[in-house]
């Protein structure tokens, strides 16, 4: 049963609202999701990778300790792809700020959109973003040799000066729209539209679909009681949800008063 | 910012903003026109001040 | 040598002399110039931005400039619209100012951004939600607006004016300049305080993110109100720079210390209205993020004294200096005082981008620290050697000081 055509921001009719739920106690912070993603994405890298304040990976692992010595310490990894915020009040704190609709919310699926072609590289979208999910082509991608054979021909690849960003791999949503309109459904299934770092998590911690849908897997997770979002506070409203049964973990997803209650 | 481009659209945000811009714009524009004009014209007068 | 084109009944040095001063700020500039040229050529790995500091010396640099130009709008609303012809005196030089302001800031702006080919896209496929595309259309047409006013006095050059189309194109110009400075001011107060709304709109940064009033944030109102406050010690400042070094009196002590008197009465009020502002965030803002006011000023160079420097040291002291009638016309006192209120507004844009930026959000997030390496340092230091050249081409050309004559007789 999907709630058929929900009033999302702006009163746009929102038919998808797609998101991810990541649980951390599965996580073992392992980086195949940052792989895939990479790949699937034709995300430019260089040859010296060490700086990782230039360098750029769609989907990020964090990780967070619960700040305590041996043998009490406790660690969790955050992997972090675009939050794709809707924001409460209708925006989303990249989209609202970008001078030239480079970027854009999607109504249709509820996906964050970037344009690298419109984009001309102001960063104001990078320094709206709380989670550093934004990043900046310091330089022209420079593949090595004949690897660009390999690359996806879903996605083009990005020139320097622009922001580039997660996109929920979203040649895959078309991928699977179409075929489906092919196939005379209106409707795609839950595993047609699955996006890379899900399907190459080895530990399933990464659950995507539609954050509407009763029957995707999502909409029950994120209604469990140890989920929580990044930031949640500050009003950016995002589609991604984090699961822990710690409790420190679930702290460490947003910013507490010292003795305020935390999630 | 001209109505033909794919963003557009003609909503209270688009009015306002670009109602004073073009107003701006045009006062500026006028401004000129009309210095450039009257030069002409009080240079064929021949006066000078 | 260059004699024919001095303006008459005034005396300046020996083409040589101007020429090694012009020579040697114009190596400075071509410095820059290759500073920048790299940037351009090469791309922004160039520089020590990064993906957490994407705003760093140059966003500061032109945040800084244009509230120190504002000293240009505010004292033409003042000349124009408000009438108060005391400042007629300074109209042209503030100008002059302003005009080295803007197109300093827009050249700094066109390095700033990834593909500076693709500019125009702010304006072609404009969002009109975002402040930054206010900033744009504002500062553009604002500089067109200071441009159409240096041309008269561009025009009235001793040979230029001797055509007699110029003389004309000039004074008709000059006739109707109360428009253009009317409309020079509506742009300028939006612009200023778009330059405020970008940090200000920005709620994933607790450390920028103000209230709203209608669909503005507080910032919006306190950074109009801050660059008029401290425009006018910009301009005592530049005024007595130029004093100093062509070794003239150039502008009446009056208009001077009526500018201090301006400034110093704004800076109260702007600091009355700012510590509201402190108060309010600090109290209601923060917490609702889940944030403390002394989160925010977590390690250097970002510890509470930075805070205390802005409104205290650069805030206060000036302000009641510049307030009081002893203080204002004492030039030791009113030197440092216009220094200070300039500094401070520096460290204000500073703290508003880039320390708004360095604070990491995320609780599992690392404080990085950035530093500028040497071409953003001599881009965003250029506007100074930028603008000794045009004020010494201005001043040996153009008739820029009326009261020059008469206080040198």
């Amino acid at each position: 049963m999907k709630e058929e055509h929900k009033e999302g921001a702006h009163g746009h009719v929102e038919k998808y609202k797609y998101g991810m739920v990541i649980d951390l106690d599965k996580c073992t912070g392992c980086g195949a999701c940052m792989v895939a993603c990479m790949t699937e994405n034709n995300v430019p890298f260089r040859k010296d990778e060490s700086d990782k304040l230039v360098s750029t990976a769609w989907m990020r692992v964090f990780k967070a300790t619960n700040g305590k010595s041996y043998p009490d310490i406790d660690v969790c990894y955050f992997p972090r792809p675009c939050m794709h915020c809707e924001g409460d009040h209708g925006h989303s704190p990249c989209v609202s700020v970008c001078p030239a609709v480079a970027t854009d919310y999607d109504f249709e699926t509820g996906i964050v959109s970037q344009i690298p072609t419109r984009c001309f590289g102001c960063r104001y979208c990078m320094a709206a973003c709380p989670y550093h999910a934004r990043y900046f082509n310091w330089w022209d991608p420079v593949w090595p040799d004949k690897m660009e054979k390999a690359l996806s021909p879903d996605v083009s690849p990005r020139m320097r000066g622009v922001v580039e960003k997660c996109t929920f791999c979203f040649h895959r949503f078309q991928r699977a729209r179409d075929k489906a309109y092919v196939e005379g459904r209106r409707e795609i299934r839950e595993d047609e539209y699955q996006t890379a770092c899900t399907q190459a998590c080895p530990a399933d911690a990464i659950t995507f679909g539609d954050l509407n849908n009763h029957e995707h897997e999502v909409y029950k997770l994120k209604k469990s009681p140890y989920a929580f979002r990044l930031l949640e506070r500050l009003g950016t409203n995002p589609k991604v949800y984090y699961m822990s049964t710690r409790s420190w973990v679930r702290r460490e997803g947003d910013n507490y008063l010292k003795g305020e209650k935390s999630k | 910012m001209f109505p033909f481009s794919f963003e557009w659209h003609w909503d209270i945000g688009h009015m306002v903003f670009h109602g004073a811009l073009w107003y701006a714009l045009s006062i500026l524009g006028m401004g000129l026109g009309y210095a450039a004009i009257k030069s002409f014209i009080d240079l064929k007068k021949g006066g000078h001040h | 040598m260059d004699s024919a084109l001095i303006p008459e009944g005034v005396k300046r040095c020996s083409f040589g002399k101007f020429a090694l001063w012009i020579g040697f700020w114009s190596l400075l500039m071509l410095w820059a110039l290759a500073g920048a040229g790299v940037c351009w050529l090469k791309g922004l790995n160039q520089t020590n931005l990064n993906d957490y500091f994407g705003f760093g010396a140059w966003i500061t640099a032109d945040l800084a400039i244009i509230a120190l130009g504002a000293g240009a709008f505010f004292t033409g609303f003042m000349r124009y619209i408000l009438g108060i012809e005391d400042f007629k005196p300074i109209i042209n030089f503030v100008v002059i100012i302003g005009f080295i302001c803007y197109s300093s800031a827009l050249a700094i702006l066109a390095l700033d951004i990834g593909q500076p080919l693709r500019g125009w896209h702010i304006f072609w496929h404009a969002n009109v939600h975002s402040m930054l595309t206010e900033v744009a259309f504002c500062i553009s047409a604002y500089f067109m607006v200071l441009t159409i006013e240096y041309i008269p006095l561009v025009l009235e050059n001793r040979q230029l004016d001797k055509i007699p189309l110029v003389h004309h194109f000039s004074h008709n110009l000059h006739h109707i300049m109360a428009v253009f400075a009317a409309t020079g001011a509506f742009l300028s107060f939006f612009h200023q305080g778009s330059l405020g709304g970008v940090a200000g709109v920005l709620f994933g940064r607790p450390f920028a993110f103000r209230q709203h009033f209608a669909i503005w944030p507080t910032t919006f109102f306190l950074f109009i109100f801050s660059a008029i406050a401290c425009g006018p010690c910009f301009t005592i400042l530049v005024t007595r720079i130029t004093e100093l070094i062509t070794r003239k009196k150039l502008v009446k002590q009056n208009v001077i210390v009526k500018l201090a008197k301006v400034s110093g009465w704004l800076l109260v009020g702007y600091l009355l209205v700012k510590t509201l502002d402190t108060v309010y965030w600090a109290m209601v803002t923060l917490p609702n993020m889940g944030v403390s006011f002394m989160d925010m000023y977590p390690e250097s160079p970002f510890t509470i004294w930075i805070l205390i420097a802005e409104l205290g040291f650069c805030g206060v002291i000036p302000a009641i200096i510049l307030i009081t009638e002893k203080g204002r016309n004492n030039n030791l006192l009113l030197i440092p005082a216009a220094i200070l209120t300039c500094i401070g507004i520096c460290l204000n844009r500073y703290v508003m981008t880039v320390q708004a930026l360095a604070l990491p959000v995320m609780p599992f997030d690392n404080f990085v620290n950035y530093i500028p390496n040497w071409a953003e340092w001599v881009t965003s230091l250029a506007p100074f050697a930028y603008g000794a050249i045009l004020i010494s081409l201005s001043y040996r050309y153009l008739p820029v000081f009326p009261q020059e004559k008469e206080l040198n007789p």
